[in-house]
This record gives structure tokens, C-alpha cells and sequence, in this order.
């Protein structure tokens, strides 16, 4: 049967190819999309490892965590920099790193933080970051590039890039008066520090102060001490406070910048005692101990003198999941409907020979074969047809991905790997060809049908 | 009554069918049988009921009990699939026209009847694919190029050889030859049936020949005018 059956399909070679086809390529698409699915949340997972808390003004972790991991928009308000000290002498807090945005190049972000940034920082299941040119930072003229914008511009060590304010690539407002210097060039992560642009927190700052608005209270300018625990949460910070939600948000900094003047005076201010910032956007935190996290997180969150919201990446990403969940459905969705189109091509396929193929089934009944042995002959036939398009198309996955994998790396970081399928694709690829089976009982139950209603007499 | 299983291709006895839904009865059969060996010409005009008389031999139509047997079973003992595996072991059918799969090969068709038959499997003698060519060869089909074409390049004569060869595999008691020289010309007419009828005889199968050609007449042991036979309600 399995021969006569086989020998049917060869005889309709062209329309089973077809089918076959059909069938490949929509097994093809449900498996992309659930692998790039897959590959997407754990792409999205590592460039997360290695940060325990993510720290920043009270507000929605998933957009806390956007704008700081993947520099997708900004905080919503600044944090003072007696905070990141506060966080930074926390007993279990093994290190802090202070992170400064909202400007970009060319569209890609510009972060301002410090050294400790390229030591932390962990990607990729644990891998730290390597400079594939260069290194840190070694003055606040100096930048440090990701991968991609080498790339795209053609960047190397020593190339004068400009940084124009706002998180959009179209920006308003360009800082060409104060450019930096390319220090080195990271070698490619796969995550969002690929399109990132590092400079030093006081570079960063200078990009603003230079064009900082004289205060009406010069005490506004001076940092009110540096202990982690400032008791007196003085009027000057909060004033401070309140320019931070200014400074960063772009909607409000056109008109802003035209009431303000330069106050060149901090920046000599500062560059005596180190660098401290008076606004940063957030902390990168890692623990001693990573149990600990959520009662520092607790602990954070009833903090007295800023309002802060500490984030645990984990958490946030499955929150992020929820919001992306439903384009994922969506997506799913219309994969599963061109597998049900390709589906009802096969049954219609099927259907449409039946007519053609009368003569054959009375010939098989005429022989003895019963209409059961008729009803299983086309349920074969689905079956060959589907298992036939379910391994077509996943050769046709694997050498699409093989094709595909370098670019996809190097644009979006997802590496989507071939060989053998998962359990879930498997899982996946079995419920295929129990609906293929499925749909060609409606065939075979018309062919049990005519053959039963036919009898002996062959019908042209 | 009963039934002898060791001379009789078939036994009618005092059959009557009426199709569901009509008033008349289609067949009204007083006797007619069949000896293996023998062959029966069976003539008539197309709806005087031949093919219901057909189809109630060949188990297709549900027939009263004890009144019509094959190989000494009385078909009506016998339900659907059952019916469906005895009609495979026991008779062999030719038809008018498109007897075979198109795509197969006339060899493969041939094999068709031994597909779903253990009996007819048990009966042959040597490997399946021997006896069919030779069964072949015995019906002038030597071209071994064109036994292993498609059956769609065959001519209708040839393919009515195919047919009969594919009939006669495994030794069936009954061949039921449904007008299977209506495509032919005259010249192929004679020269098919008389293979037919040596090969049947042969083998020691009874065959009845069903056509309203005149001039076969002398080819066949018997003659039977079905009208003469049938005192059921005709068509025309």
C-alpha cells in the first residue's frame, strides 16, 4: 500500500511537489518565528547577565531598563549623586556603576559612565567585554564605540565624533563645540552596547555644563557633601533635582537651553575632587551575594531623600515579555495561518484528484481492496505529503539560518543556530502532521463515499 | 437447496431483485449456471438488466439467500468487507473500457489481483512477477519494453489483454467479463476472446461473457439471450 500510494504521488509529481512546497515553506515560517522568538528573549536575557539591580528614579522598570540596557529612550528623572554614593557603600554591594544619558550620535546613544562600566558589564551568558581596538577612556575627551558604529562609519581610533542632545536621531541640537576622540572600539556583543557610544561621566556632563543656565541660587551649583547618608536633604539638591527632570527630558530642553546661559564655573569645580555629576540616570549595582537582592531592592525603595525604583533585570524583562506577548501571539497567529493555508491547499489538492482518480479506486475495489483500505490510502497520502513538507522545511529552515545566522548576529545579536530540531519544535512539527492527517479525513471520507456508492461500475 | 462447490463457477437460482425505490423487480431468474471451464456468452440489449445480474454475481448488490452462490458460497452469507475479500480471492473482473491504473505498468497491473488476495498469492505457481509475464506473454503482450511502460501507452486491445491477464491471476473460479470488447474492432474482438476463453479454460475458470455484439456467438460453449433468461421489468 505504502508502494501503490508512493507510486500514486510520483504520477502526480508536479501538484505533490507543489503541495509539498506549500507545506515547506509554512513549516519553515512556524519554525523561524518560534526560534527567533526563542533566540530573541534569550538575546534579550543576555545582555542582561551580570547586573543584579538596576537603579534609577522612581518609574517603570521595563522603560528603566530599556532606556539603560538596551538605550531604547531615557529615565524619567535624574538621580542625585549622593545617592549612587549611598548605593555604592551599601555593605553588600560589591560594585556600582553610575550610568549618564540621553544625548546620541547619529542616532545611537551616548552613555556617560566610568571605567568600571567595561569591567562589569557581562553579556552573552557571562562573556565581560573586550575592545577589539583601543581601550577605556583615558581623559573626558575621549570615547569608547560599540561595534556597530565601526561599522557602519567606518570609526577607528583617533576619529573626532560630535554628540547631539536627545535620545532620537533627530536631534535639535548639536554639541559640535565639544567633540570626542575615538579611544577604542569594542568588539561585537550582540547586545544594545554594540550601538552604543561611552564617554566619561565628566565628559558628559561638559557637553551640559558649558551651556548650564546661571542659577538663581549659586548655592544650587555646589554639591551638598558626599556622605552616603546625607541627613539634610538641603533645598539646593532638590533644586538640583528638579533641573535633572529638565535636563533629560528632550521635549522641555529647547526652551530650557534658551533661558540658560553658560556656568562654566562647576565644571572647575569639579574636575579638583574627581568627577561627581550632580544628575545620573541610573546605577548598574552588583551584589556580594546575589540573595540579597530583594531586600535590597526593599531597602531601596524606602529610601527617604529621592524617590528611587531599583530594578531587578530579570524581573522587568519578564514584564517586558507580557507587553511583547502580544505581537508574539500576533505573530504566531499568522504563522499557524499559513500553515492552515498550506493545509487546505493539500486538501484541495487531494479533493481535486479524487474525480480523476475514480477509475483507480473502482480498479482497487475491483481487485478487492475495501473502502477502508481506499480511506486509508488517502490519509497515507496526506501523511506522506506533510511528513514529506515538515523535513523539506526544516532543511529549508536550516539552510535559510545558516545563510542568515552571520548577518543576524552582527546586526540584531541573534544566533538562532541550526541542527537537530528542540523538543518544543519537535512538539511543534508533530502537531503539523497530526493536523495534515486530520485534514485529509474530509478527502477520504468522500473517497470512502464514491467508492461505497460506485461499487463495481468505473466511472470515466 | 444447496450449493456444489466442486463443478459450478456460478449457481443462480430463483433470483428476483428489485432496486430500492422501484415497484418492479429488476431480476427475475428462474436458473443459470456455470461450470468451471466453461464458457457462457451472455447477450443482450444495455438496460435489460445485465449489469444488476452482473453486479448481483460479483456480490455488489445484496442478493435474497440461496440464490446466488460462487464457488460454491452463497454470497448472501456473506457482509461488506467479507463479501469484499471473497470477490477478490474468488472472481476475476474484466470491464468495458479503463481497466487499468494509468500510471502503472502493465506488469504492476497485472499484480494488482494479488495485492489484496492471499488466496490468489497461495495459487500461483512460482513468484508473482513470473506468472503475470507469463500469463502476459500467453496473451501475445511479449515486448518486455512495453510491459514495463505505463499502462497509458498501451492500445485499448492491448489494454484489454492486460485486463484479462490481471483477471486471470491466481486462478479465480469466476471471470466476469463486463463488454470488454466493446472498444475493440471486429479483427480484435475475435482473436481476444479466444484467448480469453482458452486461457480461462486453461485454468479452469468458468467464464461469462457479457456483450450485445452479434458474431461471437460460435467463440463460446453456450449462448444465452438475457432477455429470454430475465422476466423482470426492462428499461426499454
Amino acid at each position: 500500500m505504502l508502494k501503490f500510494g508512493l507510486t500514486s504521488l510520483w504520477n502526480r509529481r508536479f501538484v505533490a511537489a507543489l503541495t509539498i512546497l506549500a507545506t515547506a515553506l509554512s513549516v519553515a515560517l512556524v519554525l523561524g518565528v518560534e526560534r527567533l522568538r526563542s533566540e530573541a528573549k534569550t538575546g534579550f536575557a543576555n545582555s542582561a547577565s551580570g547586573i543584579d539591580l538596576i537603579v534609577a528614579a522612581r518609574g517603570n522598570p521595563v522603560q528603566i531598563l530599556l532606556s539603560t540596557v538596551f538605550g531604547v529612550g531615557t529615565t524619567g528623572a535624574g538621580l542625585s549623586w549622593d545617592t549612587f554614593e549611598m548605593v555604592k557603600e551599601l555593605p553588600q554591594v560589591a560594585w556600582a556603576v553610575p550610568i549618564s544619558m540621553g544625548d546620541n550620535h547619529r542616532g545611537f546613544p551616548v552613555i556617560g559612565t566610568n571605567s568600571e562600566y567595561f569591567e562589569h558589564f557581562r553579556h552573552s551568558g557571562g562573556r565581560s567585554l573586550e575592545f577589539a581596538l583601543g581601550g577605556v577612556f583615558a581623559d573626558d575627551s575621549q570615547a569608547v564605540i560599540g561595534s556597530e558604529l565601526k561599522e557602519r562609519f567606518g570609526y577607528g581610533h583617533g576619529t573626532e565624533i560630535v554628540v547631539a542632545h536627545g535620545a532620537g536621531s533627530v536631534s535639535f541640537d548639536v554639541h559640535d563645540e565639544a567633540p570626542f576622540r575615538v579611544a577604542g572600539v569594542l568588539a561585537p556583543t550582540g547586545t544594545a552596547v554594540d550601538r552604543m557610544v561611552f564617554v566619561s561621566l565628566k565628559g558628559f556632563d561638559e557637553l551640559h555644563t558649558q551651556r548650564e543656565p546661571v542659577e538663581e541660587d549659586p548655592l544650587a551649583g555646589t554639591t551638598d557633601g558626599a556622605g552616603p547618608f546625607p541627613v539634610a536633604a538641603g533645598r539646593a539638591r532638590d533644586r538640583v533635582h528638579a533641573r535633572a527632570n529638565n535636563d533629560t527630558t528632550v521635549d522641555n530642553y529647547a526652551e530650557d537651553h534658551a533661558s540658560r546661559p553658560d556656568a562654566a564655573h562647576r565644571k572647575n569645580e569639579h574636575a579638583e575632587h574627581g568627577h561627581e555629576p550632580e544628575i545620573i540616570n541610573a546605577i548598574y549595582v552588583g551584589l556580594r551575594n546575589r540573595t540579597a537582592v530583594l531586600s535590597i531592592q526593599w531597602r531601596l525603595s524606602k529610601y527617604q531623600n529621592e524617590s528611587l525604583t531599583a530594578v531587578l533585570p530579570n524581573l522587568a524583562l519578564l514584564e517586558l515579555w507580557s507587553i511583547t506577548g502580544t505581537a508574539e501571539t500576533a505573530l504566531g497567529l499568522m504563522a499557524a495561518a499559513v500553515v492552515l493555508a498550506s493545509l487546505v491547499g493539500m486538501v484541495v489538492m487531494l479533493s481535486a484528484a479524487l474525480e480523476a482518480r475514480r477509475r483507480e479506486f473502482g480498479i482497487l475495489r475491483s481487485v478487492g481492496a475495501s473502502p477502508a483500505r481506499i480511506f486509508g490510502l488517502i490519509v497515507l497520502e496526506a501523511s506522506l505529503l506533510t511528513a514529506a513538507g515538515l523535513i523539506l522545511g526544516y532543511f529549508l529552515l536550516t539552510g535559510v539560518v545558516l545563510l542568515a545566522d552571520p548577518i543576524l548576529a552582527d546586526k540584531f545579536g541573534l544566533r538562532l543556530g541550526s541542527g537537530l530540531p528542540s523538543a518544543k519544535e519537535g512538539v511543534l512539527m508533530l502537531v503539523i502532521l497530526l493536523c495534515g492527517v486530520l485534514a485529509s479525513l474530509m478527502p477520504a471520507v468522500r473517497v470512502y463515499r464514491m467508492t461505497v456508492a460506485d461499487g463495481l461500475t468505473l466511472r470515466i | 437447496m444447496s450449493f456444489d462447490s466442486g463443478v459450478d463457477a456460478f449457481l443462480v437460482t430463483s433470483l428476483t431483485y428489485t432496486w430500492p425505490g422501484n415497484e418492479e423487480p429488476t431480476l427475475v431468474i428462474d436458473e443459470l449456471r456455470l461450470e468451471r471451464g466453461q464458457s457462457l456468452l451472455l447477450r443482450g440489449p444495455s438496460g435489460s438488466g445485465k449489469s444488476t445480474f452482473l453486479s448481483a454475481i460479483a456480490g455488489v448488490i445484496n442478493v435474497p439467500r440461496g440464490s446466488v452462490a460462487v464457488a460454491g458460497t452463497d454470497l448472501a452469507t456473506l457482509r461488506g468487507g467479507a463479501r469484499d475479500r471473497f470477490r477478490a480471492d474468488h472472481i476475476g473482473l474484466i470491464f468495458q473500457v479503463f481497466n487499468l491504473v494509468p500510471w502503472l505498468s502493465a506488469v504492476d497491473n497485472v499484480l494488482l489481483s494479488c495485492r489484496f488476495s492471499e488466496q490468489r498469492r497461495k495459487r500461483l505457481a512460482g513468484r508473482p512477477e513470473q506468472v503475470a509475464r507469463r500469463l502476459l506473454d500467453e496473451l501475445g503482450l511479449h515486448d518486455s519494453a512495453l510491459l514495463a511502460a505505463p499502462a497509458m501507452s498501451l492500445s485499448v486491445g492491448q489494454q484489454q489483454r492486460v485486463a484479462a491477464a490481471r483477471a486471470l491471476l491466481g486462478a479465480p473460479e469466476l471471470i466476469l467479463a463486463d463488454e470488454p470488447t466493446s472498444a475493440l474492432d471486429d479483427e480484435t474482438k475475435a482473436s481476444f476472446v479466444d484467448l480469453l476463453r482458452g486461457e480461462c479454460a486453461a485454468a479452469g475458470a468458468g467464464l461469462l461473457f457479457v456483450s450485445h455484439d452479434r458474431g461471437l456467438e460460435s467463440h463460446f460453449d453456450r449462448v444465452v439471450e438475457f432477455g429470454e433468461l430475465n422476466r423482470g421489468a426492462q428499461r426499454c
